[in-house]
């Protein structure tokens, strides 16, 4: 074949179409900010009757749930289908990919399948947000001896 | 305004990643930790607070807003107990949605089933 | 049995006598739904007791050997040997299809060629009179695919428009040698793999392309023929990123290929049923032969094609650790039932 690779890569990259950004973008706005305006409300209401540390928790809470309602029901994949990002980067999607491979590894079992899975996608974000809030509370000890 | 800052604010940082996805080859798991870890370098630069002040859940319901928790959470736990708040802090914090995640999607399991997406 | 080069050319062409689709229901909602010998609305089976994603391929691939057979007039304790592959790790799904059928088996890998692979192998063999009924199968299914390759399929994810959709589909040919009724099987080509260092796992069309290319190159070589001889030239699963860059290579290469189809765009309407750059899976190249292919050859209205199934030969395990992904392509040749 008259190519190599490099050539290859450029040819490859002229004839894959692009991800229409625009209309992604759109998506992801409007359904991630309605998410947000759905935590909002929920936050709004849960202050009425707790402090904002623990309404933040329950906002969380609650959004967690709604995402684990449409999960189970089918509607968040279809609904990240089209949203992308909009769907992902909530805390809602962080709750899809916890319940999603818990449904779907039951097949395997309940510890080795379901249990073991179940942070599959997720645990990179804990470990690694884990990992960063420790290395900055290091520094803010350090920071607190030094000064 | 409380209810139009957080549909924006929150949007856009949805869009940020969504440009992340259709501009570059990371793939959504990278994002996602990616936005954590973002989310603490923001709150340790105190950058983040104030967002939050603004836009309530529009700034915390994304995943930078997990961030920020853990980050809180460990100079709370550090300003109370010292070092080994750098333990304690993060997930005592994060602890309402990783275990609210967790036991509804062992609900999820327990009533759901695989579906096929035709 | 003429060996040149990659080429093995039958001078008594073995013949596929009888064919069956199986297929779930995107493909039912597709344009060659017409042609399937079994279609299903639910592709988990549940009143079949299917427990899993994994057994319901299984049964889809029992059901299209069970119609091939029922078509071809003979009993499974008939058949010497199945050849067999799917998309599953450890090809479970033939496995299973296999320890129900208790036929002599040997399992094959060739992701998305498979079907391919099995022809040539399996024309081989009954030409060689090592076996005299022989069955050449495959599958794939999308969910099975999905949760073991990618994502849980209740996972929220985007696809990016060079993605392909994993077909829910099964194919069963059953092979007999020179002489009897059927389509004849002029030639085998053994593809050798190509890897041009495409890493972009959701684009495989582009991955398996030189592949492709490399088969036809060699076929057209050693045999002496053009892209004009024939009246389709197949390609398996390159989708509408990878035919467009065949076609552009091939153009580059001096044979132009305005007769050529890809499997991937044929079984789905890609317009508008929602599967990115067209279709995948080792069932989608299967499910088109089966539907479409042998049915205008045996009706004569094709005289004579090229049918090539490509495959991308990566790992779960191989793509995280960096490595770019090889292709391979396999290609027989087909002629109209009685122009032989």
């Amino acid at each position: 074949m008259k190519l190599n690779p490099k050539e290859y890569a450029h040819m490859v990259s002229r004839a894959s179409p692009p991800s229409p950004a625009v209309r992604d973008c759109l998506w992801a706005f409007f359904v991630g900010g309605g998410i947000c305006l759905v935590g909002e409300g929920l936050r709004q209401f849960f202050l009425y009757w707790y402090d904002a540390s623990l309404a933040g928790t329950l906002t969380s809470i609650g959004l967690i749930l709604l995402s684990a309602i449409f999960t189970t029901l089918g509607w968040y994949q279809k609904l990240a289908a089209k949203a992308g990002a909009g769907t992902l980067v909530p805390i809602t999607g962080f709750a899809n990919s916890v319940v999603s491979p818990a449904i779907e590894f039951k097949a395997e079992g309940w510890v080795t399948g379901v249990g073991a899975k179940i942070f599959g996608i997720a645990g990179p974000v804990i470990a690694y947000g884990t990992a960063a809030s420790a290395l900055w509370g290091l520094l803010y000890w350090l920071q607190g001896k030094v000064g | 305004m409380n209810y139009l800052w957080a549909f924006v604010v929150g949007g856009l940082i949805c869009v940020v990643g969504q440009l992340l996805i259709d501009y570059t080859s990371l793939s959504p798991a990278r994002i996602l930790t990616g936005y954590v870890v973002g989310g603490v370098i923001l709150s340790a630069a105190g950058l983040y607070k104030p967002l939050v002040d603004l836009a309530g859940a529009g700034a915390s319901v994304p995943l930078l807003g997990f961030g920020h928790l853990l980050a809180q959470g460990v100079r709370q736990a550090v300003d109370q107990c010292g070092l080994p708040g750098i333990f304690t802090g993060g997930l005592t914090a994060a602890s309402g949605g990783i275990a609210a995640s967790l036991l509804f999607a062992l609900l999820a399991a327990l009533v759901g089933k695989s579906r096929d997406q035709n | 049995m003429i060996r040149r080069k990659d080429t093995v050319l039958f001078d008594k062409p073995p013949v596929i006598a009888a064919w069956a689709a199986a297929g779930g229901k995107k493909e039912s909602e597709g344009p060659l739904a017409a042609g399937f010998d079994f279609l299903t609305e639910d592709a988990a089976f549940p009143e079949e007791a299917c427990a899993n994603w994994e057994q319901a391929e299984s049964f889809l691939q029992q059901k299209a050997v069970e119609i091939c057979l029922r078509k071809a007039g003979i009993s499974r304790k008939e058949v010497d040997l199945a050849l067999a592959g799917d998309l599953q790790a450890q090809c479970t799904a033939s496995n299973y299809t296999m320890r129900a059928l208790e036929i002599p088996f040997a399992g094959l890998y060739g992701a998305c060629s498979t079907m391919a692979e099995s022809l040539c192998l399996g024309a081989s063999l009954t030409a060689g009179g090592v076996a005299h009924q022989l069955l050449a199968m495959t599958s794939s299914h999308f969910c099975a695919a999905e949760r073991q390759f990618r994502t849980p399929l209740d996972y929220g994810a985007k696809r990016t428009p060079t993605a392909q959709w994993t077909a829910t589909a099964a194919g069963a040919c059953l092979l007999r040698g020179a002489g009897q009724k059927g389509v004849p099987v002029l030639s085998v080509t053994f593809g050798r793999v190509q890897d041009y260092e495409v890493h972009d796992i959701n684009n495989m069309g582009a991955a398996m392309m030189p592949a492709a290319v490399s088969t036809l190159l060699r076929y057209f070589g050693a045999t002496g023929t053009a892209p004009s001889d024939f009246d389709v030239i197949f390609t398996g699963d390159l989708g509408e990123v990878g035919s467009a860059l065949l076609q552009e290579q091939m153009a580059r290469e001096g044979l132009p290929l305005p007769n050529h189809r890809d499997c991937g765009c044929l079984l789905y309407d890609v317009a508008s049923q929602n599967v990115q750059a067209g279709g995948s899976g080792p069932g989608c190249s299967a499910a088109v032969l089966c539907t479409h292919i042998l049915p205008a050859l045996q009706k004569g209205q094709y005289r004579r094609v090229l049918f090539m199934a490509t495959g991308a030969l990566m790992s779960q395990t191989t793509f995280l650790q960096g490595e770019s992904i090889p292709g391979i392509a396999h290609c027989v040749e087909l002629a109209g039932e009685g122009t032989v």
